[in-house]
């Protein structure tokens, strides 16, 4: 019943605070013990409307991360937004551990200033307080950086609300079916475009400093290889050889991009310096080979292979050697993702005809299956290494869901047009 | 010596067309056949020296009822095995070629939606490879066909069930400029 009551709740809320980003998101498995938390709405000192409703996309956040439970606005008791105006004693009567108030001010120019408090409630203690200059359009990633404040505290553990995610949508059928890769902050607002095409795209790959995507695309009848700027939407090809170009990865310092190529046959992995394209062979085996991505150490690389019989997880030195079988559960593992830590691997684990997201944990060897879809496919870790997003089908067509590590929390986010995969969440933008 | 190429091409066509339209059986006999009948052909070619350049056997690329306008294989579930009346097949499609040696392909190879998107890539060329092998088994130069993999990408049937999935699983012949 809390569950349902907690599912019906989040629609609701989201629905309503992203109708315009063309989002929702439904939380399709609740989390016992997630922790209460009141967010009051913002004050706003200026004329007319409020800019923006940061307690909404605050409350959005908290809620998405499977570790909170905002109070729903009714139940706010008070509505103070700053130190003096709060009485602990009516919220900790709601049993809310956490309660946070702001204030949106107009400052100078059309700018803003946007400060916040977060309290303890029972300690009756103001434990973080900001204050920041925004811009109008800077106002959304000041509350996505207010979220991450708050997690950090009361977590112990950095927040990724500040990240964005990539994505391919498809639209159409048949010969009028269109391909889009978008870029959209990691709540799925302001989905932006960087690339259309009536040929396939796949792949998205995000440069360790998040301002570039590889992508591999078929727009000229041929698979390639592109690099894209996301800033100035500039591109440039980096693979285009005779038959496989795919799976592009980026090292961890940027300088060198893992991919797959079949030049020499059949598909094999390939590591290219970005400075001047030298390319390095690294597997040598009549199987496929695919899939790279590199460990956080930048010192090794997993990838997919059926050398074996039917596609698995191996490990492999990035400066080349006998690659190393790291799963052993189930007859088709496949599509590695690696968490930012090293210390977990995210794949796709196929098993009775069912494709669903498994995660291994590498220090215990333990393997868990996180998702209960039929065809689950394409995980990627937050950069916090809390969530993994991936995607699944709901009816006829795909969407994006993602699931806590640990497997408690899971929600699905459905754009309103055209079938989404392969969403790859971006690392922390330096 | 060009004209000697091309007429031992042709022979080859009769030969393996001879060969073709009394063969049939399970997957392994067939697989077992295509090499026999390459055998036979080349020693065919010794033995008649008829067919030369343009004396084609008439069917023609455009034709709706010729066997050449079958242009799909299709393969059991992660498997790049052809089966043994695709064999037949692609003996007609290398006969073509090999009397059409300007005559260009490509291979577009596809795979159903499950599992891992580039892992399908894999599979999808695995499929295109394995039908480029046989084609070149039979004399088709490698430079005339180009092999593009796209996975699950583009489906051929929209669903989610084995109706579609057996449809997708596949590997589309495209002739240049048809």
């Amino acid at each position: 019943m809390r569950g349902f009551f907690r599912s019906l709740l989040f629609f609701l809320l989201l629905h309503s605070g992203l109708a315009h980003s063309g989002l929702t998101i439904e939380i399709t498995q609740g989390v016992e013990g997630a922790i209460p938390i009141a967010i009051v709405p913002f004050g706003w000192t200026g004329g007319g409307a409020a800019p923006e409703n940061i307690a909404a996309i605050i409350s959005a956040d908290l809620s998405r991360s499977g570790r909170f439970e905002p109070l729903p606005d009714r139940d706010l008791v008070a509505h103070p937004t700053g130190a003096s105006q709060v009485k602990f004693q009516n919220w900790r009567m709601l049993n809310v551990d956490n309660l946070v108030v702001g204030q949106v001010m107009p400052a100078a120019s059309g700018q803003y200033t946007v400060r916040f408090e977060l309290f303890d409630v029972y300690r009756g203690k103001q434990i973080l307080g900001y204050s920041f200059p925004a811009s109008q359009q800077d106002l959304r990633r000041v509350a996505h950086h207010i979220s991450d404040l708050i997690y950090e505290k009361l977590t112990g553990e950095k927040g990724a609300f500040n990240t964005r995610i990539a994505y391919v949508t498809t639209t159409g059928s048949g010969k009028n079916k269109s391909y889009t890769l978008l870029v959209a902050d990691s709540d799925g607002y302001d989905p932006q475009t960087i690339l259309r095409s009536t040929q396939p795209l796949m792949s998205p790959a995000w440069s360790a400093d998040a301002g570039q995507i590889a992508y591999v695309t078929f727009e000229k009848k041929a698979a390639e290889i592109y690099i894209q700027d996301i800033g100035t939407g500039s591109r440039r090809k980096a693979a285009s050889f005779p038959g496989v170009n795919g799976a592009p990865s980026w090292s961890p310092d940027g300088k060198r991009l893992a991919l797959t190529l079949s030049q020499d046959g059949n598909p094999e992995i390939y590591i290219m310096d970005l400075d001047n394209r030298a390319l390095k062979r690294l597997t040598t085996s009549p199987a496929i080979d695919t899939e790279p991505v590199w460990t956080p150490d930048g010192r090794s690389l997993i990838f997919t292979s059926d050398r074996g019989g039917s596609p698995q997880l191996y490990r492999i030195p990035a400066w080349g050697g006998q690659p190393k079988r790291i799963t052993f559960e189930g007859k088709y593992n496949a599509g590695a993702d690696i968490s930012p830590d090293g210390k977990k691997i995210a794949m796709v684990h196929g098993e009775n005809g069912v494709y669903r997201i498994a995660v291994l944990d590498l220090p215990s060897g333990v393997m868990r299956v996180l998702t209960d879809g039929r065809l689950d496919e394409a995980p990627s870790f937050s950069p916090n290494g809390s969530m993994i997003i991936y995607a699944t089908g709901a009816g006829n067509r795909g969407v994006m869901a993602a699931v806590s590590v640990d497997g408690r929390f899971r929600q699905r986010l459905s754009i309103q047009a055209g079938d989404v995969r392969e969403p790859v969440w971006s690392p922390y933008s330096q | 010596m060009k004209y000697h190429m091309y007429t031992l091409c042709g022979l080859l066509m009769v030969a393996v067309l001879a060969g073709c339209s009394t063969k049939g059986g399970t997957t392994d006999d067939s697989m077992a056949a295509v090499d026999d009948r390459s055998t036979a052909a080349g020693e065919g070619a010794v033995a008649t020296g008829a067919a030369g350049p343009g004396t084609y056997l008439g069917m023609s690329i455009d034709d709706p009822n010729s066997p050449l306008s079958r242009r799909v294989i299709y393969f059991e579930y992660d498997s790049s095995n052809i089966l043994a009346d695709d064999q037949d097949l692609l003996t007609q499609h290398a006969g073509y070629l090999t009397t059409n040696p300007g005559q260009g392909m490509t291979l577009d190879g596809h795979t159903d939606e499950r599992g891992s998107r580039e892992y399908n890539i894999g599979l999808g060329d695995r499929r295109a490879q394995a039908v480029r092998r046989v084609l070149e088994l039979q004399g088709v130069s490698p430079e005339q066909i180009t092999l593009v993999s796209y996975g699950e990408e583009k489906p051929a049937a929209e669903g989610h069930s084995e109706t579609a999935w057996r449809l997708n699983r596949r590997v589309e012949i495209i002739y240049s400029g048809y």
